[in-house]
């Protein structure tokens, strides 16, 4: 499990009270209001975010700053939307990708 | 058409908008991320005077003084493309298309991948996403992890996530291979480190690197150096350790380290695992310069800027009329510098809008400039002085090159 840090040392206490809800791949989640998909997603406790397109294997967040690309998630209808840039909204629906087929490479490993 | 662009809403952006707006022109702000700061934002430690460099107030401070000069700032920006036309800077997002004549690209720097057998599972990230997750997002990144790769910025993230009651099983190297290179081998790390010892708050570890100023000392230092590491802030620095592995079946459970010789071999038989819910990757940041690339600059690899940069001279203008950089996208340094750098990069914008009337003050910046890398609490790297003369000389050498193009 990974937790919100509300009491810091040094840095100003979380204020914690102002939700927002979406949901990810349909189920509902509640997260703190502006701030990002990813962070919400993984204080839910959820780090995949979506699988790798060709293998199924699945990914999380890598840079955590818009560079890498790896917490592509969909987001209203929209693909490839970076869950690290994106702050979360009230009823905002966000989906992780499917595997694609590989119809062709399969057909070649069995008829190859 | 006089409004200037920035792209980049870190330290030296905000500070070159700053300073181009106290001089009385507009100026435009765009940032792909969702606050303003850039990287400062994450920073967090405690300096000398034993005050700390808070990277959250520092980031608010430099906004809101943006803000109160009527800047506008605009935030959830990526831009994809700059160009010229028609001697204009085309600035393209995804929503609108901006023009300039002085355009600053203050787009920072990113972090070097270190690709490791298991490095895909979710709960593996470079040390900067642990960091921002932290201290930006407050939410633990996991509640127990290792850090692979020693470095600065590896050793400064550590002790923050220890600030933010995070355990942190241990700081490793990668396993040596032909893309993880020095960051895999003990020798290298072993002088990279060196330069960070006056952070550790531990008597041995300073006075051991005193110690190690020759090569036969540092050989000796690594060949004894504990396996079971040196403790800096009660985290295991474990330089005779290199992760072989990162296991898992759908997110991180823990990797698997080896004994390495001096030369960072691995010793086989010496396998072990440690259990972590998430993995931290540090291989060190580069200048993130591909707008600069696309938009016609000559680049020149200097390792102690920490990768390839665009040339440009002192006062942080580059071969193309009208573009500009500051801050890390000129070479890797800390937070301090790059506002000096955003400074100077504001003064020679202004100074090219007016004619000439910033003339004095560019001087100054340029100087304090070198009195804040002089005065760096954090060195990137050792040698970035040397760097910054050599990039000096290419830009001469260059600016030589075109004269004698013209007259021939």
């Amino acid at each position: 499990m990974t937790s919100r840090i509300i009491n810091h040392p040094v840095l100003d206490k979380v204020d914690d009270t102002d939700f927002v809800s979406f949901t990810f791949n349909n189920d509902e989640i509640r997260g703190l209001r502006n701030e990002s998909l990813a962070a919400a997603l993984l204080a839910n406790n959820i780090r995949t975010l979506r699988v790798h397109e060709e293998s199924g294997t699945p990914r999380g967040i890598y840079c955590n700053i818009g560079h890498c690309f790896e917490c592509r998630v969909t987001v209203n209808g929209q693909q490839g939307v970076r869950a690290c840039l994106t702050p979360i909204q009230e009823g905002m629906t966000v989906s992780s990708g499917e595997k694609f087929l590989t119809s062709v490479k399969d057909w070649r490993s069995n008829n190859e | 058409m006089n409004r200037v662009i920035v792209i980049g809403a870190g330290p030296s952006g905000l500070s070159a908008a700053i300073t181009i707006a106290e001089n009385g022109n507009e100026v435009l702000i765009l940032d792909e991320y969702m606050l303003a700061g850039g990287r400062l934002l994450g920073q967090l430690y405690e300096e000398e005077n034993g005050k700390w460099w808070n990277g959250i107030k520092e980031s608010k401070s430099l906004h809101d003084k943006a803000v109160a000069l009527g800047i506008e700032i605009r935030l959830g920006t990526p831009v994809s493309n700059i160009e010229k036309l028609d001697g204009s800077w085309v600035i393209y997002t995804d929503e609108e298309t901006h023009y300039t004549q002085h355009l600053l690209l203050a787009t920072g720097a990113a972090e070097v991948p270190l690709p490791i057998p298991g490095w895909t599972l979710p709960g593996v990230m470079s040390v900067g996403a642990a960091q921002v997750m932290t201290n930006v997002h407050r939410v633990k990144p996991g509640n127990r992890g290792v850090i692979i790769g020693v470095n600065v910025l590896s050793s400064a993230i550590a002790m923050e996530l220890k600030l933010a009651d995070i355990d942190v099983a241990c700081i490793t190297l990668p396993k040596m291979n032909q893309v993880t290179k020095e960051s895999g081998n003990p020798m290298d790390v072993m002088n990279s480190l060196l330069h960070v010892s006056h952070m550790a708050p531990s008597a041995f570890v300073k006075f051991g690197s005193k110690l190690m100023k020759n090569e036969f000392m540092k050989k000796m230092g690594i060949t004894f150096f504990p396996k079971k590491g040196v403790k800096m802030w009660d985290i295991p620095i474990m330089l005779r350790k290199a992760v072989i592995n990162i296991y898992g079946e759908n997110a991180v459970e823990g990797v698997t380290i080896a004994t390495i010789n001096a030369s960072g071999e691995v010793i086989e038989g010496t396998e072990e695992n440690i259990s972590a819910d998430f993995v931290c990757i540090a291989g060190g940041l580069y200048p993130l310069a591909e707008l600069a690339a696309v938009a016609g600059c000559p680049f020149y690899y200097i390792e102690e800027l920490g990768g390839y940069v665009p040339l440009h001279n002192k006062r942080m203008e580059t071969v193309l009329d009208g573009l500009y950089v500051a801050g890390n996208i000129t070479g890797v340094e800390g937070a301090k510098v790059a506002i000096s750098q955003g400074v100077t990069a504001g003064l020679a914008i202004a100074n090219n809008l007016s004619g000439g009337k910033q003339e004095v003050e560019i001087n100054e910046a340029i100087k304090r400039i070198e009195h804040t890398r002089d005065n760096a609490f954090i060195q990137f790297h050792p040698a970035v002085k040397e760097g910054k003369e050599k990039l000096q000389r290419y830009w001469e050498e260059y600016g030589q090159e075109v004269k004698v193009g013209v007259t021939s």
